[in-house]
């Protein structure tokens, strides 16, 4: 049977709402408003977890996001499990199920705790020292590491959610709903800004609601009376959107934030379906208001780790809000007031508080007064020495603390507890302010860093300032308000605010204790098993920055990020190395401020909306005849028809047969189009392309090459001059859009004298490419009235013409090298025109092809593809196409990179064509090609660019680029594989038609 | 993630916009007089400034116009923007 | 003598409670002369020093380090190894960094963890294919472990990765080089500081080069936040602030230095046992001996010395993740960082004299340089100890970019990781 410990009603707890949920295979109740650490405490369940490295039974320490031991699978085995969730952060609901982590076989008996007592051969950087004999042994002892680290398991299934991204566009954010934040976004909102207010938790009003220090008032109310109300006007006020569970995770420059919204993980599976899991909000905030709060430090000292050990806050919160008591018999250990809050809330209940130790001397305020008053044991210069309890807390050992607070003295006394509340002051949650590239201060009185200097327009406020006492709050708040929105009043301007004094706190980094250091185990980073002698194990082996401490001891790197030791370390750090803390500087912050679902990053750009798909107007034609599609950039083409069972190789062949032998068509939609108009189109284009254009007469088609400023072939096509000062260029599929771009760049910064307009229109036109020899018949049905007689319609030349009453723009130009057109309609009857084509063409067995023929038939002929024949290394004379590069004009993009040293050489790569001495043989595409065999290393000469067999020559064909390959006609070479050498022999890269006859034919 | 004001749009998110690296890098006019160290001088040759940079951008998914920004790339703090042609702004 | 480190110092420290353990590396302040001194103090520096000292008998040198060593790069990279590269001065390169890595934890006593546990780079399209086999039958002849896999070996090596035929890029093959890894990246800093360190080498950090004194075309010294040194030699090793260095010697480079970001999950067991690299989507992913998820996002295309990137870059690398490993969708980013690389405009690194006599850069290496670190530290050391390269860097030279004689890697690989 558990104990139950609820103390007391509390109205964000709904009692008539009982949830049962299961941990580590057992059932337990709480209700609606706990989360799972609260339900578990109050189930009296302090142990959750094992710690990293040394698998130390570990509790739950806090109540928020700064969690470090208390993380859990949660849901394990089913496809919404998550691992390593704070148990501080999940709202219960019906059916939830959490266990353990990092354990075996389970959390109460764990064979990996044999490491704690290991532990003294584990220090910092262990495995940087050992593992290293025998050489061979590092990937086994790698598989041990591996497998006794990480915490939680991946998902193993797809995830079932659906996530989601809003853009948010406001005046002022206001980042965090406590006081502070509550008092800025009223104010904001008030005078007319759009603001957005952000918080982490499911309510608000941050940890002044459940304030129970009697001595702070406003306006002669209890703070959290006082508050309630303002929360309760805020939902009146227009231009305020107020959004909870959603936690600012990124604050980047420009006032650009992240904040990720939570909106099903509180809900029962069945009201989970279909609905957005998590949405991340993509903000820009013209200004930004940091109420980021403060997280409560722990303190360190010997065996400060074990269940039961948590934050006086944590404490006080259970208590308080959630109406748990977190032990029976409570002591708190604190250098501050803020462990008597904590003390009283549990004594107003009527439960056990067997005594308060404090570090400090002496506290003057009125709350330790009060508790005074209450009779509670107060051992004043105090501290813990140690600590007993392997799964729950059951004592702390005490001894007095010597006055400069480095040694213990005196008797050692022994008390007994089960839950021990810890207070070592608050650090002020910078670490948004500082993602944001604004730089930080350390208040050497505070012993805090502080915001210092801002880079955009923000401002924090309250806690996160600093400012830890209502009446520093208010002041500041008021000033802070009215400057950055520029108003001379506010709404709290005339409010009383009282506070208790309190006195100033004792800071001591590393508490003593009876033992030397290295007996004892004082934990700065509780998740990754760093203690304070690692840290001065890093010091002695002179790791002097703070980034080096911090990786060499792992310090910091957990989950939790540090939230909770990294003050330590760096306190310790000072104090060892006899350094200022302001001097040391801080670590950086780095986004996110709490970890963030990739889900939620990615949003809706899962499964198809990866990447759009770009699908021309025939693409129904080709699906409905069952092409198989090959992925050209973002473009689905077709790729080749099977039909009856072909395989690839099978269609291919017929496919390219037909289209020598009669007719073949082609989709060739997705080439990329680009209209060019202006009284210097002509010469535009002389600049851009390497051969000369301002002799091409109106309706007439020109192939033309296109280098980068380097030399290198960049792209190719052919551009038709439609009229005197209007072109329409070609580009290859997948490089229209960075031709456009190039040719935009160079029209708008480098020549801006020259009237060129250009306009992309690769998506208003179908193209349909039609091919071979019976493409003009075929053509002559559809448009009868066109003369297509070769001295009216010659090959290279253009007819703009009418289908019925459909525009149509038709070049005879081929890459088959067969008698061909390329006919180009308004995109919305693209079908229309392929279906007439498929129709006109039935008696002459028209046949479509996809890509994969398309390069077989190019290849051929000999005529490259840019990307497949050139890599970006190839030159057009490095391609034998010295028959384009104008020698006449003075200059054109890369000319004068053609003629430098390197690019001049007659030993480059040159493409030439390859015949494999067995017919029958394919080469690969990509296989490398030697004239030597058996050398070492082997001297590669280049390698296979394109290969196919050819059903038209009835046998295999390929190009290649091979070193100074243009001499080699007729050489022997050799392509190793790594079975086989296959013999070649270097030929004429044209294979079919060498004399263009079919052009006409 | 920056905010730009396009000298023809407006206030834009950075990501509809591309970089293009260093400005005022004039092509030469008359390339083939060039040394084959002059000419990898403009073509390959970079300031990479740690500090006030003056750079193009293109309004890429937006108006396509080049424009020209002064920027601390020791802080990615825009100092200012003005259009192609224009004189840029003295530091 | 220093300690070796063993598993049997560790126990005989263990009993004094660690609290004997040595010094790392010394904290001298600079002498007033060096016969060399290295600017930077990340993996390739530290190398040079190191291999400087034991290869080449210079012993009198100095690293200076602006901040802490390692800090830069070293410590900011998603630690991938390989030496599948296409040319054959770029395999050479990298594949003698490779052979180095294999004997370098008891090199250095000083556990690098080098996990030799293959990397795979993935094709999604019909060019990916032949660029890769290509790339494979290159590798082969070089003398390379590579080897060519269909879609189906693909998954049966890294079962986790979607191959269904149906997803927007599907898997189309890949290639895979076992004998590739990761290395736990501080401890190469700091195993090659401590090396260089037990030789004699100073290792000066909070050190700030602020400029470099010539007399006519020679090196004379450089001028630092601790005072001016005295030198005849400068090696550079600045990677993102090589153009900073090189503008104090009057000197322009072929640079650009962009942000490129990573990020990590939060630890899990192990789920994914290789490195896995598909440029076509741009994901890179392999999980640390900690559990993390390690994952290397692409660069911006603007010039920045922030350490910061743009959201859009992350968010791209995590679409292609989850493109690829749709199990991770609820996995978590624990943590996101950048760096400033230097990018040359072929994509490979510059390992270089320069027309200053004594002055030496080694830079360029863009988003892959870490892999390179004991080869590059080596030929490096080279090339400053003879004043002439070596023959696997001979290639590397500055004067490829006037010539045209470039090495080419964005080929086979758009980001060469």
């Amino acid at each position: 049977m558990t104990k139950n410990l609820r103390v007391k009603s509390s109205e964000y707890i709904d009692e008539t709402n009982r949830i049962s949920f299961k941990f580590n295979g057992k059932i337990y109740h709480g209700f609606k408003g706990d989360t799972l650490a609260s339900a578990l405490l109050a189930n009296d369940v302090h142990l959750v977890g094992r710690s990293f490295k040394y698998h130390r039974p570990r509790g739950i320490m806090t109540s928020g996001s700064e969690e470090p031991n208390a993380i859990v699978q949660i849901n394990p085995g089913t496809n919404r499990t998550e691992p390593n969730v704070r148990a501080t952060e999940v709202e219960i609901y019906e059916g939830l199920e959490a266990s353990s982590q990092n354990c075996w076989p389970s959390v109460e008996f764990d064979i990996g705790g044999i490491n704690n007592f290991l532990s003294p051969f584990f220090p910092a950087g262990f495995y940087y020292k050992t593992f290293m004999w025998p050489a061979s042994f590092w990937e086994k002892y790698e598989f041990f590491i591996r497998h006794s680290a990480g915490l939680g398991k991946s998902p193993t299934s797809s995830d079932p959610d659906i996530y989601d991204h809003r853009n948010v566009h406001c005046d002022v954010l206001v980042v965090g709903a406590g006081i502070s934040g509550i008092m800025a976004a009223k104010n904001a909102a008030k005078n007319n800004f759009k603001t957005l207010l952000v918080e982490e938790k499911n309510e608000l009003g941050g940890s002044t609601i459940f304030e129970n220090n009697e001595f702070n008032k406003i306006d002669n109310k209890s703070p959290s009376e006082w508050l309630k109300k303002e929360i309760e006007e805020l939902k009146s006020i227009k231009n305020l959107e107020i959004k909870t569970r959603t936690s600012v995770a990124a604050y980047h420059q420009y006032n650009y934030l992240l904040a990720r919204e939570n909106l099903t993980d509180h809900l029962e599976a069945k009201d989970k379906i279909n609905k957005i899991r998590q949405r991340l909000l993509k903000i820009r905030a013209k200004k930004v208001i940091l109420a980021t709060g403060a997280l409560e430090r722990p303190l360190i000292f010997n065996n400060n780790d074990r269940p039961g050990i948590m934050l006086s806050s944590a404490v006080k919160k259970y208590s308080e809000f959630f109406g748990v008591a977190c032990g029976s018999k409570n002591i708190f250990f604190t250098n501050n007031d803020s462990a008597y809050e904590g003390a009283l809330s549990l004594f107003n209940k009527g439960i056990n508080v067997e005594a308060i130790i404090d570090i400090r001397e002496q506290s003057e305020s009125k709350i330790v007064k009060k508790v005074k008053e209450a009779g509670i044991k107060i051992y004043w210069s105090h501290s813990i020495v140690d600590t007993t309890g392997y799964k729950r807390l059951n004592s702390v050992s005490i001894m007095k603390l010597s006055n400069d607070g480095t040694s213990v003295t005196g008797n050692k006394i022994s008390i007994s507890c089960d839950c021990l509340g810890v207070a070592g002051g608050w650090t002020p949650a910078v670490h948004l302010y500082t993602q944001s590239g604004s730089k930080l201060k350390f208040d050497e009185e505070k012993k805090v860093f502080l915001p210092n200097k801002n880079t955009s327009e923000q401002i924090s406020i309250g806690s996160c300032n600093g400012d830890f006492k209502l009446d520093e709050i208010f002041n500041n708040i008021k000033k802070k308000i009215k400057e950055m929105l520029n108003i001379n009043i506010t709404d709290f301007d005339n409010i009383k605010v009282e506070n208790d004094q309190e006195n100033s706190k004792r800071n001591i980094w590393l508490l003593p204790s009876d033992k030397t250091l290295g007996k004892t185990k004082p934990f700065v980073d509780y998740q990754n098993d760093a203690t304070a002698k690692d840290i001065k194990l890093a010091l002695r082996e002179g790791f002097r920055s703070i980034e080096h401490v911090k990786r060499y001891t792992t310090t910091g790197m957990g989950t939790d990020q540090g939230k909770l030791g990294n003050m330590h370390a760096l306190g310790i750090i000072a104090d060892t190395a006899g350094v200022k803390m302001g001097e040391l500087g801080t670590t950086t912050f780095r986004p996110p401020y709490t970890p963030l679902t990739f889900g939620t990053i990615v949003g809706r750009n899962v499964g198809k909306f990866f990447d759009i798909f770009r699908r021309t107007p025939m693409n129904d034609w080709h699906v409905e005849n069952k092409a198989e599609f090959e992925n050209v950039g973002q473009w689905k083409r077709a790729w080749y028809y099977p039909i009856n069972g072909e395989t690839m190789h099978q269609a291919v062949q017929r496919e390219s047969k037909a289209a020598r032998e009669s007719a073949g068509i082609l989709d060739a939609s997705t080439l990329g189009k680009i209209d060019i108009q202006g009284s210097d189109a002509s010469e535009f284009l002389n600049r851009v392309y390497t051969n000369a254009w301002s002799k091409l007469a109106i309706g007439k088609c020109r192939y033309g090459l296109m280098l980068n400023e380097d030399g290198m072939v960049y792209d190719d096509g052919v551009t038709t001059r439609l009229g005197e000062n209007h072109y329409i260029m070609s580009t290859t599929t997948g490089g229209a859009a960075n031709v456009l771009g190039k040719l935009e760049d160079y029209l708008q910064t480098e020549w801006p004298e020259l009237d060129v307009y250009l306009t992309s229109v690769t998506d208003h036109y179908a193209t349909v490419s039609l091919c071979g020899p019976n493409s003009k018949k075929i053509l002559k049905k559809i448009i009868p009235d066109l003369d297509l007689s070769d001295e009216n319609f010659p090959h290279m030349s253009f007819k703009e013409t009418n289908i019925g009453n459909i525009q149509c723009r038709i070049m005879r130009i081929s890459f088959t090298g067969e008698h061909s057109y390329e006919i180009n309609v308004q995109a919305s009857y693209g079908k229309d025109l392929w279906e007439k084509c498929m129709q006109a063409g039935n008696e002459f067995n028209i046949t479509p092809y996809g890509t994969e023929t398309m390069h077989l038939l190019r290849a051929e002929k000999g005529f490259i593809i840019v990307g497949q024949d050139t890599d970006g290394t190839m030159t057009p004379i490095d391609l034998q196409m010295d028959w384009i590069v104008s020698k006449k004009k003075y200059d054109f993009i890369g000319k004068r990179s053609l003629y430098r040293s390197d690019t001049m050489r007659e030993d480059r790569k040159q493409l030439v064509g390859l015949l494999t001495d067995d017919p029958n043989i394919i080469l690969e595409e990509g296989a490398q090609i030697v004239s030597k065999l058996n050398q070492n290393p082997v001297e590669m000469l280049g390698h296979v660019t394109s290969s196919y067999f050819s059903p038209n020559l009835n046998k295999s064909i390929a190009l290649a680029v091979v070193r100074g390959g243009k001499d080699m006609m007729g050489k022997k070479l050799f392509v190793p594989m790594e079975d086989k050498n296959i013999n070649v022999t270097v030929a004429n890269p044209v294979f079919y038609d060498e004399k263009n006859e079919r052009l006409n034919a | 993630m920056f905010l730009i004001n396009c000298p023809y749009c407006g206030e834009r998110d950075q990501q509809e916009f591309k970089a293009g690296g260093e400005a005022h890098i004039e092509r030469p006019k008359q390339p083939t007089e060039l040394s084959d160290d002059e000419w990898a001088e403009y073509l390959f040759m970079r300031k990479n400034i740690k500090g006030v940079q003056f750079e193009r951008w293109n309004h890429a998914h937006g108006c396509r116009k080049w424009f020209n920004m002064v920027r601390d790339t020791s802080s990615d703090e825009i100092k200012a923007i003005y259009k192609m042609g224009e004189k840029p702004p003295s530091q | 003598m220093r300690n070796k480190y063993s598993v049997f110092s560790l126990i005989k420290n263990a009993l004094s409670y660690h609290e004997n353990w040595q010094r790392a590396w010394k904290d001298p302040a600079p002498k007033k002369e060096y016969d060399a001194v290295i600017v930077g103090g990340g993996g390739h520096g530290l190398a040079t020093a190191y291999y400087l000292a034991k290869k080449h008998n210079m012993n009198n040198i100095a690293v200076v380090e602006k901040g802490w060593i390692g800090g830069g790069n070293t410590g900011r990279n998603t630690t991938i190894i390989r030496s599948n590269y296409l040319w054959d001065a770029s395999a050479g390169l990298y594949d003698h960094a490779l052979k180095i890595w294999e004997g370098l934890s008891q090199e250095l006593n000083y556990n690098v963890m080098f996990s030799q546990r293959g990397v795979m780079n993935l094709a999604h399209n019909l060019q990916d294919v032949r660029d890769l086999k290509r790339r494979t039958h290159a590798n082969r002849l070089n003398g390379i472990d590579a080897v060519y896999l269909s879609t189906e070996e693909v998954k049966k090596f890294c079962p986790i990765i979607n191959t269904s035929p149906d997803i927007r890029y599907p898997v189309l093959g890949g290639t895979l080089q076992r004998r590739a890894g990761t290395a736990r990246h501080d401890a190469v800093a700091w195993g090659y500081a401590r090396g260089a360190d037990a030789m004699g080498v100073d290792i000066i950090q909070n050190c700030e080069v602020k400029g470099i004194k010539r007399n006519g075309d020679s090196v004379e010294g450089i001028e630092t936040t601790k005072g001016f040194i005295k030198t005849k030699k400068v090696g550079v090793v600045a990677a993102g602030h090589s153009s900073v260095i090189a503008n104090m010697a009057g000197l322009r480079l072929p640079l650009e230095s962009k942000p490129l970001q990573a990020l990590v999950s939060e630890p899990v067991k192990p789920i994914i046992d290789t490195v896995v690299m598909s440029n076509a989507v741009h994901a890179y992913v392999s999980q640390s001996d900690k559990g993390e998820l390690v994952i290397g996002a692409g660069t911006d295309d603007y010039v920045s010395y922030t350490q910061k990137g743009s959201h859009q870059i992350v968010e791209g690398t995590l679409n292609a993740i989850l493109e690829l490993y749709p199990i991770f969708s609820r996995m978590r980013m624990l943590r996101q960082w950048g760096g400033i690389v230097d990018i040359c405009p072929d994509a490979s690194p510059i390992l270089s004299k320069t027309s200053i006599k004594g002055l030496y850069f080694n830079c360029g290496w863009g988003t892959g340089g870490f892999k390179a670190t004991p080869g590059s530290g080596d030929l490096f050391a080279h090339t400053i100890a003879n004043d002439e390269p070596h023959k696997l860097n001979a290639a590397f030279n500055l004067n490829r970019f006037v010539s045209g004689d470039l090495v080419d890697e964005h080929g086979a690989a758009a980001v060469a990781h």
